[in-house]
């Protein structure tokens, strides 16, 4: 499970059945800073999140448990919308 | 298992019903002497850890069930534990 920044959207009218109902938007992995660490790809959104907005999705299988039905073709889910990270200080560990 | 430190907190009020009550932590991964390694992850805490511990990640789908139940959904990851020490050579 991860960060990520919704940076688009995805449109396809001829997909798998059970993808239907369910929008596809773009996302950037980000870490804490924002700052992007991992390449761009398509979640099925099951939060109503919007562009630009900071999200925690889900990978694998579970992506698809994000679903109903769960038995489809789905490796990624955004799973919440985040309303803040807080973080400890740089460098402060226990 | 990952070995990881908590480095903060989610806070998401809108969120898929599985993560309902639950605590989420960002926590980034680390090699046994202590440096980074990878990418932040999110983890579900299931051991009441705390920013800045030193924790263990499982993140396998049906090793969560077994701890969450099997109604867990789209759940992949969870803190299992909180180290005390590591030694590796």
């Amino acid at each position: 499970m991860y960060l990520g920044r919704v940076i688009g959207t995805c449109v396809a009218t001829v997909k798998y059945t059970g993808l239907e109902g369910y929008r596809l938007l773009v996302v950037e992995p980000v870490g804490e800073d924002g700052v992007v660490c991992g390449e761009p790809h398509v979640a099925v959104d099951a939060t109503q999140a919007g562009p630009g907005e900071l999200v925690f999705l889900v990978g694998s299988r579970e992506a698809a448990l994000a679903c109903d039905p769960t038995f489809v073709p789905v490796d990624a889910a955004i799973v919440g919308i985040v309303d803040a990270v807080t973080v400890a200080a740089p460098g402060a560990h226990a | 298992m990952k070995l990881a430190r908590v480095r903060g907190t989610i806070v998401a009020t809108i969120k898929h019903p599985a993560y309902e009550g639950r605590t989420i932590l960002l926590c980034q991964p680390l090699t046994p002497d202590g440096r980074d390694k990878g990418d932040q992850v999110i983890a579900v805490d299931h051991v009441q850890a705390g920013e800045g511990d030193l924790v263990l990640i499982l993140t396998e789908g049906n090793g969560v069930r077994q701890i969450l139940g099997a109604d867990a959904g789209p759940i992949r990851s969870v803190i299992v534990g909180i180290v005390d020490e590591v030694s590796a050579s």
